[in-house]
């Protein structure tokens, strides 16, 4: 156990001095933000999807109560950040459309089938899950096929980029977000079973720490914490590397983004912390005594369904301008609108997505998951 | 039977440092005299972009 501890050590240390050196001070400490959150999520065990599905099946409101506090937190010290420093630190905000409220159902749809939305996904896999760990490449190659399809999909109609800023001004526009999140608040208290509704002191130190993690972010990155980009950009490089002529799509043609798709990852800051997020799972895994047991062993065709969600998770996250991190967590902490559309969209497509469970993902039967 | 936590693990990171390994083989090592500030926050520059919000 020893020698795996220290192994994880080096691995951590080792790698944000990698960036360090690399790529700059700002790249290693947007490593060891990443770090944070990966160990935050796996050893708190903080989660998005999770405790979407437990507010239904179990009447469980404790973890979404988490999200909602965590996601306050952040409000309360990013709203006037912002506000003081528009020319540093940019918002999460994007327009509502016809593909981002579609993107926003099926990615919650999809995020149930596959067990995590964007940073479970990354959790999953650096914990060891072998869903996750398949779910991940789907992301990668799902979320670069977005950005080639991008433009035409929001070209089916969106509104202008709306923010409780715009709307209401930053003071009364986090006195709006603050009542809307007690609003979902208090319809997750109504729908919890007595038992199920104040979340335990673990949940309290995750929603916390997430929440620093998170302006950690934003103060280093000068942009919210978001994970698609990044996992776009690692499959937008893949691509390129197979042949692919990028500089041909809009999206890759963009300014911002063609520079990325030449640059090195670690000047990419989702990028980095994505990294990081994967490492701290993995970190937490083998610093336990024990890893735990395998997930559930699944059905050929499951783990073929789960490939096939996890692309559909992806290319619909990229549609939707983010995932549960980069529009529901940060959209919503940053005053967008649309990441109160998105809550709305992608909880309805949860919903769905839980029904759908039962049919995707098949266990192994015990006798052949023995053989 | 499903493969251990620390294989998938495993895999995962070996995924992680392909693609790393990829594109430091394509892209190079970043110009450390062109690296941003340390903290974005009065730093006096713009941010990149390059968000999941961002089109």
């Amino acid at each position: 156990m020893f020698r795996h501890r220290a192994l994880v050590l080096a691995l951590m240390l080792g790698f944000t001095a990698f960036a360090f050196v690399m790529a700059g001070p700002r790249a290693g400490l947007l490593v060891m933000v990443g770090l944070g959150f990966g160990l935050v999520l796996e050893g708190l065990r903080f989660g998005f999807a999770g405790p979407w599905r437990s507010i239904v099946t179990d009447r469980d409101g404790r973890g979404m109560l988490a999200q909602l506090i965590a996601i306050a937190l952040v409000a309360v010290v990013a709203f006037p950040m912002l506000a003081a420093n528009p020319a540093e630190l940019a918002p999460a905000h994007a327009p509502v459309g016809v593909a981002m409220i579609l993107g926003a159902f099926v990615f919650g749809l999809a995020m149930q089938l596959v067990m995590g939305c964007g940073s479970g996904t990354l959790v999953n896999a650096g914990s060891g899950n072998l869903v996750g760990l398949i779910a991940l490449a789907g992301f990668i190659g799902g979320s670069f096929a977005g950005t080639l399809h991008l433009d035409w999909w929001t070209g089916l109609g969106s509104l202008p980029v709306a923010s409780m800023q715009s709307l209401a001004g930053p003071n009364a526009g986090l006195a709006l977000t603050l009542a809307g999140l007690a609003l979902v608040g208090g319809v997750t208290l109504a729908r919890a079973a007595p038992g199920k509704r104040m979340p335990p002191a673990r949940l309290w130190i995750a929603a916390a720490l997430i929440a620093g993690l998170a302006l950690a972010n934003l103060v280093i990155a000068g942009q919210p914490w978001g994970i698609v980009y990044g996992l776009g950009l690692w499959g937008a490089k893949l691509a390129q590397a197979g042949g692919a002529d990028l500089a041909q799509t809009a999206f890759w043609a963009a300014e911002g983004n063609a520079t990325r798709l030449s640059a090195s990852i670690l000047t990419d800051v989702t990028s980095l912390t994505n990294i990081g997020l994967l490492l701290g799972a993995f970190a937490v895994m083998r610093w336990r005594a024990a890893p735990g047991a395998p997930a559930q062993a699944l059905t050929m065709a499951s783990y073929a369904g789960v490939l096939v969600a996890a692309l559909v998770l992806g290319y619909s996250a990229r549609l939707a301008f983010g995932c549960n991190v980069g529009a529901f967590f940060s959209g919503i902490s940053t005053g967008s609108l649309h990441g109160w559309v998105w809550l709305v969209a992608a909880f309805g497509g949860s919903m769905l997505g839980i029904r759908l469970r039962a049919v995707v993902l098949r266990p192994l039967p015990a006798r052949e998951a023995m053989a | 039977m499903s493969p251990s936590r620390p294989l998938v693990g495993t895999l995962a990171m070996a995924l992680l440092l392909g693609i790393l390994a990829l594109d430091m083989a394509r892209s190079g090592v970043p110009d450390l005299f062109d690296a941003p500030a340390a903290i974005a926050l009065g730093s006096g520059a713009a941010p990149g972009g390059a968000h999941c919000s961002g089109s």
